[in-house]
């Protein structure tokens, strides 16, 4: 069954079909020269530039203008490279990982232990939004128990690459490696928390009767080939999706970085003002965005004197607080356990404001 | 044959579903497409990422929109 359909992906097909070794090596010599390209264009970015920008209307810091164009001309190429090389990456390594091999890893674990692998899971297994439901369904119908669950739920659209790779690009490694971090402490620990609240009775009926038939587990049967295919197929579906917003975000960024003055944001979002982590929060519940819009937004509340904890509250708190997920969840989980659900995130999320405007 | 698009109408799902009209007009096959977006029924299937693509009942894909050529494959390997 499911084998008919993976030698059908990817290949000619019927006899006469070019074999894998054959397709492998010239897949893996476009990649070796894109590689190559890649890294030889990424060393020039500044100078480019420079050349684009400094050289007809001055230096960097002359005006306003030139300090954003600047901004706009070196961030933009640089980031939308990160970001296909990353997705492509991601998307090779999801090949490895389906919701059906999630499932089985997690089913029947204990919580704790079972909360932390389904968070990590979270980050590398596929998962579309729409398919929540679903998901849900299978896990819970599988045995994972509901903490587990959700610490899944939680992790999978907050700790994306997408994500990661923008704060990389934009911001510094360590602020993507704190958001990630926070990000799987957070699925981990609210997950953890709904657990041991014994919510079970809080999840619609229908789903506990509904018989799921099982499904075959295709990520060990793909070949290299295949994987390689899908990290593309990935790269052009999320790129071409995310390109527009990225392109906006930066340009956004380079008007705040060029024209609104340093330590503006520092007053408005600065450590001293503890109300700026709640008030990031329920700013950022109604607000839905990818991680690509909103990311360079972060770049630029930080670059101009936002406490790093407030932004990152916010950050989380648009990116894993949305309503159209509530909404996707209110079909299986009663109001009062969503209710919880939310509460539980949001207080996370603050806790995780609070803390970092405290260390850092 | 039945070329069964599963998924509760989002935008992927209704890409799925025109990739798999356009194979099944390019290959000639004889086969009708079928939405199928009650959970219900898709749960039946088994399936826990949408869309996902079956042909007479056995799902041949899931998670991913396939491409007009990668169905068509599938479509004369039915």
């Amino acid at each position: 069954m499911a084998d008919d359909a993976i030698r059908g992906y990817g290949t000619q097909g019927g006899p006469g079909e070019v074999p894998e070794s054959r397709q492998l090596l010239v897949r893996l010599s476009v990649l070796a020269a894109a590689l190559t390209a890649w890294v030889l264009l990424y060393r020039v970015l500044s100078p480019i530039a420079c050349a684009l920008v400094c050289a007809p209307l001055g230096p960097k810091d002359a005006s306003h203008f030139v300090s954003a164009l600047w901004f706009f001309a070196y961030e933009m190429p640089k980031v939308l490279m990160l970001l296909a090389l990353v997705v492509f990456g991601v998307g090779v390594i999801r090949t490895f990982f389906t919701p059906e091999r999630t499932r089985r890893l997690l089913a029947g674990r204990r919580e704790t232990a079972g909360n932390v692998l389904a968070a990590m899971l979270g980050v590398v297994t596929p998962f579309c939004s729409c398919s929540a439901v679903p998901l849900f369904i299978g896990f819970v119908e599988a045995g994972v128990p509901l903490g587990v669950t959700l610490s899944f739920l939680i992790a999978a659209p907050m700790v994306n690459e997408v994500a990661l790779v923008l704060l990389f690009g934009l911001v510094g490694w360590q602020v993507a490696l704190i958001y990630a971090g926070a990000g799987l402490l957070l699925a981990v620990v609210a997950g953890w928390v709904i657990g041991r609240l014994h919510m079970e009775r809080h999840v619609e009926d229908w789903v506990y009767e509904i018989r799921m038939a099982e499904q075959e587990d295709a990520s060990r049967s793909l070949t290299w080939s295949q994987r390689i295919d899908e990290g593309v197929v990935a790269l052009r579906e999320i790129v071409g999706r995310v390109w527009i917003w990225v392109v906006i975000g930066i340009a956004v960024g380079a008007g705040i970085h060029g024209y609104v003055p340093e330590d503006a944001m520092a007053s408005i979002m600065g450590a001293e003002a503890w109300w700026t982590v709640p008030a990031a929060v329920l700013v950022g519940v109604p607000m839905y965005s990818n991680a690509a819009g909103i990311v360079p937004v972060v770049e630029a509340l930080l670059g101009k004197g936002a406490a790093l904890g407030s932004v990152l509250a916010f950050m989380m708190s648009v990116i894993a607080l949305s309503l159209p997920e509530a909404i996707i969840l209110r079909k299986v989980l009663k109001p009062r356990l969503i209710g919880l659900f939310l509460t539980i995130v949001a207080a996370g999320i603050v806790g995780v404001g609070f803390l970092f405007n405290a260390i850092m | 044959m039945k070329v069964q698009i599963l998924g509760m109408g989002c935008a992927k799902c209704n890409d799925l579903a025109a990739n798999a009209k356009a194979a099944i007009e390019q290959s000639g096959a004889d086969a009708e497409i079928v939405k199928i977006d009650a959970l219900p029924e898709i749960m039946k299937f088994g399936v826990m990422s949408t869309p996902a693509l079956a042909i007479d009942g056995e799902v041949k894909a899931s998670g991913k929109v396939l491409s007009v050529a990668q169905i068509t494959t599938m479509l004369e390997g039915a």
